[in-house]
């Protein structure tokens, strides 16, 4: 029942349907992209460099004549998967901490975790990646690690803010009186309730990772050649901009889609699952 | 002519019925209450004389407030007539006042917005404003933010707001449910006296009968957005006519048939316990100044008994409960259930239980009933069966078919029960009543009631209800603790505690508490 | 008051001290020697002893964080190994063109985020509103530095308007070096501005929901004045926040953004410090962008305590 008219409702979500039309290309993309691509992205062809779009190069090809088409596709690997991974490293390591600081509310444990907190926002990503470039030397895994521990802190704030409320909820009490831990009621009672913020939250972080991967492989702290990224892609086409536009043009678009198409699935998302926009009247 | 006169008002929101053919009058200098329960338009009803709906609400009939037809008004004439011709109080005083603005600023803008003074003047008035309204200058100086005062004082800066500029009419929507029974008690006869200097009318919204028969002259009964009695305050519950009114009489004089057997035996034994909190640090270096929440408290509950513990919010109560449960640890004293520490021996825990107040927040709503019924058992070790379940289940009065269902499709009385079968689920000794029945329409909280002696009688259950709501402990409770400022100064059988009070705080407390006219002699 | 003050006045100087232990660590004691690092595998040997000298490597490692903080506090920060002229020069010589970029940016922000916000938030629901919905949902889309190019394509090489990159230096005039930092600023501000118009917008709408704002219709107020006397002050709480955020992105932005418009910032800098293996200036300019990181941040909080009056009487 409850479930066939959260169907309904998620189809009739135009953000969410647009959102997660967008997303899912670029992923299919990504996915076909292992195995087939129209051409192959590591053969230089240098006799059909910078050739405008048309039938035989959709996107046209870039100064060593590879197909720019089959590069957006393989780019779309490295976006996704950095960005994914680094979502990843921030749930799995920020919501623990933001829920055990919840649980210490108040306590020194809860002064540290956000403290730590406050100290990682005040580095930004791009600086978290230039010193680690600077004495790792730039590749996509630093960019990972960069993106991933930024994303910490917003989850550790997300799940601490979301389970606070919770703690003082009568049911906590119930589970206390139960007898059991804080460990156990965060697993059981807390984190299913705070789901729904995550999973917005982390489609917003995911489209914030794949601008965040491409401004990095685009000054060149990213992903590194021969490995196709939307973001260097963008920084090669640059000393090209006058005679090749197009090489600017669709990687440009493949970031843009990718994200608004995560960013429409995340408001669509937060529309359905907000409890506080479903809710009818008294 | 009346000075308002309501007349076949229907409303729908979003083309929900909400009000059907409403009609109330109201006379110059006349109190006129109108009850209902939640859901039965009350509140709608007021704001739709405010004309401050939610969107999408459609109102027709006729509403006259001095003449004027507000349904035809325009926005700036609506304007003009909102804080000049009608004022209005709501419930929430914690919510009502603007956070960054002075106390001042906030009634001064009532006479700046109609009127034009300058400011100074305005600021005079405010103070005088705040003076009528028992918020003297020299304690509560224009200067004071909402969050320098307390819930009562805040009201009085809402109804100081209300009333600047000396409306004809005051509408209060549930001034004193947010408060404690003394405040209210203050604040009501604050709203009466206002009413009789100025000669307003008031339109004073409760969901509580006992809280307006002493201070109306007009009742007005609503049920599902329509009128269903209405009457003269002294004589209504002679002359009631519709069933609803006198289940809503009955039910607010509920007495549960109580037939426990109250043996010798002393099941929970509370010995000086003393409960202190780490206060807030004044500065970074100085130790923190500990605030003792409850002090010396010692009391006996015997086997079989119903003990009313009764206090007004802060006195210490919800602390002392989570003491008793073991949750928090005590700094002196002992809490003995069955002659066992319940802080340091787990099998003392076993042995009692809680229902908490809100029927909403009490569950998870992610889990099904079965599971949330079952959860006491997680400290015996095992899992409930499914006979445990739908025996508990069953004992409350719902269907063992219940508990595949989620906790959003039950009403809040079901909850209640839900609540009440998961402290029998594990068959405990004590059951601890945390509020149980507060938050709980009049006529749910009677049958809740009636539960909760029926079961008492049949396994023996012993309780400790926990309540600022002196009507429902003198209901059921055989005997009663009253508590203020986190000790126990009165305690006693019920029936003597209210006929013959020994301490000041009882006596104001128990003169505070609204009562309803008794239904003896009435025909029904 | 005053104690908010001090306690966040306390906690500033404690990030800070964190901050500068952090990288400190990453730069200076992970890489095991910095100057063999700095100079390459092919170094000569007694090359990287002349560097250890001049670094103070043969100190050990907490005099040398002494000697680099003591250092940052008196304005030294080190000499540039590649530039071999004093870090501190250098970088003010950089922050001529990154700070006036970053408030550039800071200021087109929020000149565009507030009136919009507003005005979406004032007609919710509206073709307005949702066209405002529609733009800032593209604009926080956008890779910033793409709509740089594209800003180049279009303005700089086929309108003429715009010079393609570089700054002409202050001295060439104000107007000229504001010119030059225009298309960089709007491509700053573009995504931020996107995002504060949308809180702007819902902090405003939640404001609008409140109690008290029901308080001040019932004395009369209209729906305009509601909302310049009550609703815009409370609004401007999660604003705040979202701004002092901002401007952390706003630098990390510049960084790549100098990059796109070969601009000589900060962002500059740093990237040739990299791919040159100077360490100094890495871990001083690192500092330096996270000093201003969390001295924004301070800053926000006053702002929090000059609007909400329950904040300054909280110790």
């Amino acid at each position: 029942m409850a479930e066939t008219g959260f169907l309904k409702s998620a189809v009739r979500s135009r953000n969410l349907m647009l959102g997660l039309a967008l997303t899912s290309v670029f992923a299919i993309a990504a996915l076909v992209s292992l195995i087939w691509t129209p051409y192959d992205v590591t053969v230089l062809d240098i006799a059909s460099k910078l050739k405008s779009p048309s039938a035989e190069h959709l996107f046209g090809t870039d100064h060593f004549g590879r197909d720019t088409f089959s590069m957006v596709m393989v780019g779309a690997q490295t976006s996704i998967a950095v960005a994914f991974i680094a979502v990843g490293i921030g749930i799995g390591l920020g919501v623990p901490l933001g829920l055990a600081a919840a649980a210490n509310r108040g306590g020194w444990l809860d002064e540290v975790i956000m403290r730590g907190n406050d100290l990682v926002f005040a580095f930004p990503s791009l600086l978290i990646a230039i010193m680690i470039t600077a004495v790792f030397g730039p590749s996509a895994v630093n960019a990972i690690i960069a993106i991933g521990i930024f994303n910490i802190p917003v989850f550790a704030r997300l799940s601490r803010g979301a389970a606070l409320p919770l703690w003082t909820r009568e049911f906590i009490l119930s589970a206390r009186v139960a007898g059991k831990g804080a460990t156990r009621i965060s697993a059981e009672h807390i984190l299913p309730n705070i789901t729904n913020l995550l999973i917005v939250q982390g489609t917003i972080q995911f489209s914030l990772g794949i601008l965040a991967e491409a401004g990095l492989s685009y000054v060149g702290l990213g992903a590194q050649p021969p490995t196709p990224s939307w973001g260097r892609m963008l920084a090669e086409s640059q000393t090209l901009i006058s005679i090749a536009p197009h090489l600017a043009l669709f990687p440009g678009f493949a970031i843009l889609l990718t994200v608004l198409g995560l960013n429409l699935a995340g408001d669509g998302l937060r529309d359905l699952l907000d409890p506080r926009i479903r809710r009818t009247g008294r | 002519m009346s000075l308002l006169s309501i007349q076949d008002l229907s409303l729908s929101i979003h083309g929900t019925p909400i009000l059907d053919r409403v009609s109330i009058d109201i006379e110059p200098g006349e109190v006129c209450g109108v009850i209902g329960e939640s859901g039965s338009g009350k509140s709608l009803t007021a704001f739709s004389v405010m004309q401050l709906l939610p969107d999408g609400a459609v109102c027709s009939g006729a509403i006259r407030l001095a003449g004027t037809d507000i349904l035809q008004a325009d926005e700036q004439a609506l304007c003009n007539m909102r804080g000049k011709t009608v004022g209005m109080v709501f419930q929430e005083p914690m919510t009502a006042l603007n956070p960054v603005q002075t106390i001042g600023q906030q009634v001064a803008e009532t006479i700046r917005i109609h009127r034009k003074t300058s400011r100074a003047e305005a600021m005079a008035l405010a103070a005088e404003s705040l003076a009528r309204c028992e918020l003297p200058q020299d304690r509560f100086p224009l200067s004071r933010y909402p969050h320098e005062l307390s819930g009562g004082q805040r009201q009085r800066v809402v109804i100081a707001m209300a009333i600047a500029l000396r409306p004809k009419l005051l509408i209060a929507d549930e001034p004193t449910t947010a408060l404690d029974v003394t405040t209210q008690a203050e604040i009501l006869s604050l709203l009466k006296q206002l009413v009789t200097e100025d000669g307003m009318g008031l339109m004073l919204i409760t969901h509580d009968l006992a809280v307006v028969t002493d201070i109306a002259d007009h009742i007005v009964i609503m049920k599902t957005g329509e009128v269903v009695e209405r009457g003269r305050a002294e004589t209504l519950h002679r002359e009631m006519q519709h069933p609803y009114t006198k289940a809503l009489f009955e039910a607010s004089t509920h007495q549960p048939e109580t037939a426990g057997q109250i043996e010798d035996t002393v099941l929970l034994s509370v010995k000086n316990v003393v409960r202190d909190y780490t206060g807030a640090r004044t500065s970074l270096f100085a130790k923190p100044t500990p605030f003792r929440a409850v002090n010396d408290v010692s009391f006996n509950l015997h086997k079989g008994e119903c003990l009313g513990l009764v206090g007004e919010s802060g006195c210490g109560k919800s602390t002392l409960t989570r003491a008793i449960l073991g949750l928090d640890d005590i700094q002196g004293g002992s809490i003995k259930l069955n002659g066992l520490d319940v802080h340091a021996d787990e099998s003392a825990r076993q042995q009692m239980q809680v229902v908490f107040q809100d029927p909403y927040g009490s569950f998870n709503p992610r889990h099904k009933v079965g599971r949330l019924v079952s959860e006491p058992f997680f400290r015996l070790g095992r899992q409930a069966t499914d006979d445990e379940i739908a025996d508990s289940l069953i004992s409350v009065g719902l269907k063992a078919t219940d508990q595949d269902k989620y906790i959003h499709e039950f009403s809040g009385g079901q909850r209640q029960r839900i609540a009440i079968a998961r402290a029998l689920i594990i068959k405990p000794d004590l059951i601890i009543l945390d509020e149980a029945v507060s938050a709980l329409d009049v006529s749910i909280r009677a049958q809740i009631l009636d539960l909760l002696a029926e079961l008492s009688s049949e396994r023996g259950l012993t309780y400790l209800f926990i309540t600022h709501d002196l009507t429902v402990v003198k209901a059921i409770a055989d005997r009663v603790l009253v508590m203020q400022g986190g000790q126990i100064i009165e305690q006693g059988e019920t029936e003597t505690v209210f006929s013959a009070p020994q301490q000041d705080y009882t006596k104001k407390l128990i003169a505070a508490a609204p009562e309803l006219p008794s239904l003896e002699g009435v025909s029904a | 008051m005053l104690p908010y003050l001090i306690k966040r006045l306390g906690s500033l100087i404690v990030s800070l001290l964190v901050a500068s232990l952090v990288i400190f660590a990453c730069i200076e004691v992970v890489p095991g020697d910095p100057a063999s690092f700095m100079l390459g595998i092919n170094a000569q040997p007694d090359t990287v002893d002349a560097l250890r000298e001049e670094l103070g490597l043969n100190q050990t490692i907490a005099q040398r964080y002494m000697s680099w903080i003591t250092g940052l506090l008196t304005g030294d920060m080190g000499t540039s190994y590649t530039y071999r002229s004093p870090v501190s020069d250098i970088v003010a010589d950089r922050l001529q063109v990154s700070l006036p970029l970053a408030l550039y940016a800071l200021a087109l922000t929020v000149l565009v985020a507030f009136p919009v916000g507003v005005l979406a938030a004032a007609r919710r629901g509206s073709a307005t509103d949702l066209s405002v919905m529609g733009v800032t949902q593209l604009g926080i889309a956008v890779p910033n530095f793409w709509f740089a190019i594209l800003m180049v394509i279009v303005f700089a090489i086929n309108l003429g308007w715009f010079s393609a990159g570089g700054f002409p230096g202050w001295d060439a005039g104000f107007f000229a070096g504001l010119k030059a930092l225009t298309l960089p600023a709007v491509a700053l501000a573009l995504p931020q501005a996107s995002i504060l118009a949308r809180v702007m917008r819902s902090s405003l709408l939640d404001t609008l929901s409140e109690d008290y704002i029901r308080s001040a219709r019932a004395k009369g107020l209209t729906k305009r004045q509601v909302m310049w006397r009550h609703a815009l002050r409370n609004a401007m709480i999660p604003v705040l926040t979202i701004i002092g955020l901002q401007f952390s992105f706003l630098l990390a932005g510049a960084i790549i953004i100098e990059n796109v418009f070969f601009l000589p910032g900060l962002g500059r800098l740093v990237f040739q410090a990299i791919t040159q293996r100077d360490l100094i200036v890495v871990e001083s300019v690192v500092m330096l962008l996270v000093f201003a990181v969390i001295l924004v941040n301070f800053l926000v909080d006053l702002a929090y305590a000059w609007v909400d009056p329950r904040l300054r009487a909280r110790s």
